[in-house]
């Protein structure tokens, strides 16, 4: 197993005692196949256990790790040291406030997906004794969309949310659509107020990032268009053809 | 222990922290060009309702090297944000037909042959060929 000296640049902030954050370097030894949250582990265990970072999985399932690793949005534990050439600069997740060092304050995502209401809001009763039917073809139609791991990578990469922070968001918008588009849902009206208004998709223009950066391969930027060409035939009917029921 | 969260200003460097956000910047820019060009049209029709001497001088100024540049300036501009706009729209309109969709190549391809029939049409129109 070979190793080789790796630079870390660590954005750190202490709330009680900094008045902003400020680089902290860390010169450790590294096996090939290590990702930059082993590099975290290895020195917050062995170097400076003041350290702080969120993690769980190691496994680029529970989304915990989200970071900047040289200006990009990624999971720290799906992200190779090998891929880094020199310094490898460590910053907590863009367009979010810092809590302490790479931990982001998370409230305003996790309160923006409760108001898309991201579950299931069913079309008719459940049926009795019996599970809802679907086909392959009305599962494959938002299956995608269903892999999201709410590691609002898409919103460290957006510059719409970093300018506007009242914008809903790709994950947020994702997650509206995913239900909107599942056969067993009657819930779209409900969920339009939200994401059909200015704060919701008419805020995107379209760069693209959140689909570039996510881990998953879901595509938020593909959402939001979908669900902006639906609100406007929406508004068309309702405007050119108001006896058709929405 | 009370909490003090610190937000981070975003500044102008966002469009260069990495080369798509340069590309998106462009396409954004190009709106500028187009807008440019459309309001010279609109002078031209001015010019033509003037009179003939204006509409000779709207003609000779459309030779002229600055109207050239101008103009191809314009022409790469938009071909650029054609070119990027089609090649998004299958994240816009997929198309499933039975389980599967439609491939991507499908979708951006029948917007780039539409383009270019339109645009052939037009340049027959205008008695081009």
């Amino acid at each position: 197993m070979s190793e080789r000296p790796v630079e870390l640049e660590v954005l750190r902030y202490n709330p009680e005692t900094d008045r902003e954050p400020r680089f902290q370097r860390y010169s450790i030894s590294c096996p090939e196949e290590w990702v930059v949250l082993d590099a975290l582990n290895h020195v917050k265990e062995t170097v400076d256990p003041t350290l702080s970072y969120r993690w769980s999985c190691h496994m680029a399932v529970c989304g915990s790790c989200g970071m900047m690793v040289d200006g990009e949005p990624k999971l720290a534990c799906k992200t190779f040291l090998r891929d880094y050439p020199g310094v490898i600069r460590v910053e907590p997740l863009a367009h979010f406030p810092i809590e302490r060092d790479l931990v982001t304050v998370i409230d305003d995502f996790m309160a923006k997906l409760a108001r898309v209401k991201p579950y299931l809001i069913p079309k008719e009763p459940a049926p009795q004794d019996a599970e809802y039917r679907q086909t392959p073809a009305e599962l494959k139609k938002f299956k995608q969309f269903t892999l999201c791991i709410n590691c609002m990578l898409c919103y460290a990469a957006c510059p719409e949310y970093g300018l506007i922070p009242e914008y809903i968001g790709p994950a947020a918008l994702a997650l509206a659509h995913r239900y909107n588009q599942d056969s067993r849902d009657g819930g779209r009206a409900i969920r339009q107020e939200e994401i059909a208004a200015y704060e919701g998709v008419w805020e995107c223009s379209f760069v693209g990032a959140c689909s570039d950066v996510c881990p998953e391969h879901v595509d938020p930027a593909g959402a939001i268009q979908q669900v902006k060409i639906k609100s406007t035939v929406d508004w068309y009917k309702k405007h050119l053809m108001p006896w058709t029921k929405e | 222990m009370s909490r003090k969260p610190y937000v981070r200003p975003m500044t102008s460097e966002w469009i260069l922290r990495h080369s798509r956000y340069v590309r998106y910047m462009l396409r954004e820019f190009s709106c500028l060009f187009i807008g440019g060009w459309t309001l010279m049209l609109v002078w031209g029709l001015k010019q033509l309702a003037e009179g003939p001497a204006a509409w000779a001088a709207f003609l000779q100024w459309l030779t002229s090297p600055a109207s050239i540049v101008l103009h191809l300036l314009t022409l790469g501009f938009a071909s650029y944000h054609s070119v990027t706009w089609f090649n998004l729209t299958p994240k816009a309109l997929p198309l499933q037909i039975g389980e599967e969709f439609l491939p991507d190549g499908a979708i951006a391809g029948a917007h780039f042959a539409a383009w270019a029939v339109l645009s052939f049409a037009i340049l027959f129109l205008a008695g081009a060929f």
